[in-house]
């Protein structure tokens, strides 16, 4: 589902945030991703998530090459296959839990309609059937990254990105977090998530650890 | 796209690669860039605010001189379309026709001639306040004779007294153009007025308004030919005479008139319509001020400005948005057409505005000039329009940075 070849990102100024990575991520694989602060972590899952392209090397997502992909391709990908979940929600504030959610998959073609019903049952599927007119301001940070998860969920992405989504959340409401993504994730979508914390990280079969740009270990339980 | 509500997971979905991005309909674009609007009123009021100046200003300058048009417009329909003069030419040589004294009677007896007026010139006598003001100084007075119903003919009133009466055909009495009046310096008839004219003191029994068909007989005086006959020994050739036609048939009329005045020489007589001039002035006068619009249209380009400048802002405080719109799958395209959106509906509301308050303006001006309210039709539509126009230049800028904002670098906020 997610294949790198020897990929290198570096940024304007010479930083180099990948160097040289390879690696296999299967259909359904449920993947966390851990290291220190620049490590490259989330540039890797930026990669993976057609927002950025490598400098070099080879990416495959999805099945579609992203080095030769158009720009209209890699966001029709986006669009339908990817679903993010990240660290600061970026929800809207001022709109209510079901128009952020329905607001996900603006660029799906989805009619507004079917846009909205499936957004109230991401919802409920998430917990949170009894908030759907609420705004993010009147959420818990718990409640507002679920909200996040049901946006990335609704439009039944094949794959989950997920950037530190418990950093910004005490450890209850973290670890309720990662379990709703396995378990999301388990009806039929690959997840990739970065974390900090071990605990959360022993949760997942497969762990790759990152440091300096590069790959220092990737272990399965 | 299935609905999640079913409480058994649904098979899972396989990687539709095929799938492009959505084209966004008009709609859903329309709504993201309101919304943007909505989330900041004050400052997108503040920043419409320019475009709603410039386009008022406009609208006002448009406005303005559309009701003054229309009034004038409204003034000429009121004396009546239906005016016709007829005046001896000049030959070839240059020398002046004579209109025979037949003409007067034959020009009444016309078919569609409702009413008509002969006026004929007594040439050299001057209109002095007094016998010790030297006669060549005339103040630019001529004197004519006229019949009674001079003032019916062409559509005026009096300032002041009335005109030549049965009276008048036989006692000096004298009625002035309002021009010939202030050249005189006499305002009002009260009392005992007298002109010296020619050798004879005359009676000034009335004082006429502005003849706005025929502004030359302002500076006239008028005496009944039976006087001007007996003291002047005016020939009765007429050197005009005003008709009347029937509304339906004024071009006919027109054409038949010379060769019925003077049917020896139709081609000496000049047959003129006074309101085809007025009418030109009228038109002359709604051409409102190209400085004024100028104006206008510096105000509109700082308008312009402002709001480029705000959209400017607005995409750097928004990149969070930016970035999420790109990961949700928004391509370039759909980013920078959502901010040149954005951009636009915002100057097209500050110049709805804009029209309201130029429309206002002419209201207020046409309520104090007691003139009819005239907006043209043109300028409903050429203010919205402008403005659409306008906001989507403005945003070309801010929303080309969105779309080259890097997705990732916008997410890190």
């Amino acid at each position: 589902m997610l294949a790198l070849e020897t990929v290198v990102k570096e940024y304007p100024g010479g930083v180099a945030a990948l160097r040289g990575v390879s690696v296999d991520i299967g259909d359904r694989d449920q993947v966390a991703v851990v290291g220190p602060s620049g490590s490259g972590k989330t540039t890797l899952l930026t990669i993976l998530g057609t927002l950025e392209r490598p400098s070099s090397g080879e990416v495959r997502v999805a099945g579609v090459d992203v080095g030769s992909a158009s720009d209209r391709r890699l966001a029709g990908l986006r669009a339908h296959e990817i679903g993010f979940v990240f660290q600061s929600f970026h929800l809207q504030e001022w709109m209510t839990a079901v128009d952020n959610v329905a607001t996900g998959m603006l660029y799906t073609g989805a009619r507004s309609r079917d846009r909205r019903e499936a957004a109230r049952a991401a919802l409920e599927r998430v917990g949170l059937g009894h908030r759907l007119d609420h705004r993010p301001g009147q959420l818990s940070g718990g409640e507002r990254q679920r909200v996040a998860i049901a946006r990335a969920l609704a439009k039944r992405p094949v794959i989950m990105l997920a950037d530190e989504p418990t950093g910004n959340l005490d450890s209850k409401s973290g670890a309720e977090v990662v379990a709703l993504l396995h378990d999301l994730a388990s009806d039929g979508a690959t997840l990739v998530l970065i974390t900090h914390d071990p605990g959360i990280a022993a949760t997942f079969e497969r762990r790759i650890q990152m440091r300096d740009g590069e790959i220092v270990s990737d272990e399965r339980r | 796209m299935t609905s999640l509500a079913a409480p058994s997971p649904a098979p899972p979905p396989r990687a539709r690669s095929g799938l492009q991005p959505a084209r966004l309909p008009p709609r859903e674009l329309f709504g993201a860039a309101l919304q943007g609007l909505r989330t900041r009123r004050l400052r997108a009021a503040l920043s419409a605010l320019g475009i709603a100046i410039g386009i008022g200003a406009m609208v006002a300058v448009v406005g303005v001189s559309a009701s003054s048009q229309a009034q004038l417009l409204a003034e000429i329909d009121a004396l009546g379309t239906n005016l016709l003069t007829v005046t001896p030419g000049t030959t070839f040589s240059g020398n002046n026709e004579i209109l025979p004294s037949s003409s007067v009677p034959m020009v009444a007896g016309m078919h569609n001639v409702d009413s008509d007026v002969a006026v004929y010139q007594v040439s050299g006598a001057t209109v002095l306040r007094t016998p010790y003001v030297p006669a060549q100084e005339t103040g630019g007075i001529g004197v004519d004779a006229a019949g009674g119903n001079l003032p019916q003919v062409l559509g005026v009133s009096l300032a002041a007294g009335h005109f030549l009466d049965a009276v008048s055909a036989r006692y000096p009495e004298v009625v002035l153009g309002a021009q010939a009046a202030s050249v005189l310096q006499i305002e009002t008839i009260g009392g005992h007025v007298e002109v010296y004219l020619g050798n004879t003191w005359f009676n000034v029994v009335g004082i006429l308004k502005p003849v706005l068909l025929d502004s030359s007989l302002d500076s006239n005086a008028f005496i009944s030919l039976p006087v001007a006959e007996r003291l002047f020994h005016v020939q009765p050739n007429p050197s005009e005479i005003y008709l009347r036609a029937n509304v339906n048939h004024v071009p006919a009329v027109a054409g038949l008139v010379a060769p019925t005045a003077d049917p020896q020489n139709a081609s000496g007589v000049d047959v003129s319509r006074p309101s085809d001039a007025l009418e030109a002035r009228a038109a002359a006068k709604g051409q409102f001020t190209t400085l004024l619009l100028g104006l206008g249209a510096v105000a509109l380009l700082v308008g312009a400005i402002g709001i480029a400048n705000i959209m400017v802002i607005s995409v750097l405080e928004r990149r969070g948005e930016i970035g999420l719109r790109r990961a949700l799958g928004a391509t370039r395209r759909h980013v920078s057409l959502q901010f040149l959106t954005e951009s636009a509906l915002l100057a097209a509301l500050g110049s709805l505005v804009g029209l309201g308050l130029g429309a206002g303006a002419t209201e207020i001006y046409s309520i104090a000039q007691k003139e009819p309210f005239v907006v043209p039709l043109y300028a409903l539509v050429a203010a919205p329009a402008s403005g659409l126009i306008i906001g989507a230049l403005a945003g070309l800028y801010p929303a080309g940075k969105a779309a080259r904002l890097s997705p990732t670098e916008a997410l890190r906020v």
